[in-house]
């Protein structure tokens, strides 16, 4: 019973956090959904912490426990491979940022935007040869 | 889009806190090419980089923070592109390249090419390393060679020409990681079909000394070039 406690506790807190976080509008809509789900899981899990093993010897996995950390593995390779993706894109953006910065510093400099003007459009998002990158969505 | 005056060539000089030399290179730049406008990217230098290059009369785009080399090439590429140039010659800015090898660069573009690198060690110059450093440049130079389909021996060279169309490619793509200026953007190019060849220049010696040639450092150089030409042979 001290087990239930302890996890249970440990899910309600972060599930705490995690929804102040979202009212206060601390994260994006798009993590909001995902974070959440996850929030159900570890409360789910805390309550029930001899679920994972019904779940494991259907999918011939030894362990609950064993099954629980490859999955909580898994999900955080991603959410990590995700964030750097992100810090990438991120990257790109404010490189180009800058550009248009220096170029705008330039323009108004020289005062001469009537000659040929820089191009005032999107800029295509490609921040290497991958083009798969293509506009930015 | 019609410009009185005929400005074919844009010469782009990436430069942090170059505030030493960038006249004297400026200057340069201006003499052996009248005729050719010279942007000067400052890359977040905290020098007066920037004043000095506008006074010796270069046109001045001030980045407000440092994008590193590929970044502010990028940029010049970008300005060149939106601007018509027919060619752009990249110059560094520490006065290690002899601006009146430009010509070269230029006339081998005409005689058809469209991205011509100026090598050190193509006979003229006399630049020379040796050991792990050497090896990542004939590592580099193999592989480069062989994806251009021609003998390239110093593909690390700053200074090169490229022509309209590779220009208006590396406008909207120019690989801003360390070493993606130099390998990716060759690889780049000759995978799309560009035609890439190199010239002999003599490199004069840096202001601010040679490569470090401490074993370590020239390790990870090392490494860092065949990780360049991994990334090079895998992306698109």
């Amino acid at each position: 019973m001290r087990l239930v406690l302890l996890t249970a506790s440990t899910g309600l807190a972060i599930l705490t956090g995690l929804t102040e976080l979202l009212r206060r509008r601390r994260l994006r809509e798009k993590y909001a959904a995902l974070w959440l789900v996850t929030a159900a899981f570890v409360v789910a899990l805390s309550l029930y912490p001899s679920g994972p093993d019904l779940v494991a010897g259907l999918l011939g996995v030894r362990s609950g426990i064993s099954l629980v950390l490859f999955l909580s593995v898994v999900f955080l390779l991603s959410i990590c491979m995700h964030l750097t993706w992100e810090a990438s894109r991120l990257d790109d953006k404010t490189r180009i940022l800058s550009e248009e910065i220096a170029l705008i510093r330039l323009e108004r400099e020289t005062g001469d935007q009537s000659t040929s003007p820089l191009p005032s459009g999107p800029v295509v998002l490609v921040p290497s040869p991958d083009g798969r990158h293509g506009h930015d969505g | 889009m019609v410009t009185t005056v005929e400005r074919p060539v844009l010469v782009v000089v990436p430069a942090l806190n170059e505030a030493d030399c960038i006249r004297a290179v400026v200057g340069e730049i201006r003499t052996a090419l009248p005729a050719a406008d010279v942007l000067v990217v400052d890359d977040g230098s905290t020098d007066a980089t920037a004043a000095r290059a506008r006074a010796a009369g270069a046109l001045v785009a001030s980045l407000p923070y440092n994008l590193g080399v590929g970044g502010a090439i990028r940029l010049g590429y970008r300005y060149a592109a939106a601007r018509d140039y027919h060619a752009v010659v990249q110059i560094d800015a520490d006065g290690q390249h002899d601006p009146r090898y430009a010509h070269a660069l230029l006339d081998r573009l005409d005689a058809g090419a469209d991205l011509v690198i100026g090598a050190r060690f193509a006979g003229e110059g006399d630049y020379a390393v040796a050991g792990p450093r050497r090896w990542a440049m004939v590592v580099l130079g193999t592989v480069l060679s062989w994806l251009s389909g021609t003998r390239l021996t110093d593909v690390t060279s700053g200074m090169r020409a490229a022509s309209r169309p590779l220009v208006e490619v590396f406008a909207v793509q120019y690989p801003v990681e360390y070493l993606g200026d130099t390998v990716e953007t060759l690889a780049m190019a000759a995978r799309r079909g560009f035609r890439v060849r190199q010239v002999p220049v003599a490199m004069r010696t840096r202001a601010g000394g040679r490569p470090s040639q401490r074993p370590l450092r020239a390790c990870l150089y090392l490494v860092r070039v065949l990780l360049a030409v991994l990334l090079a042979l895998i992306r698109r």
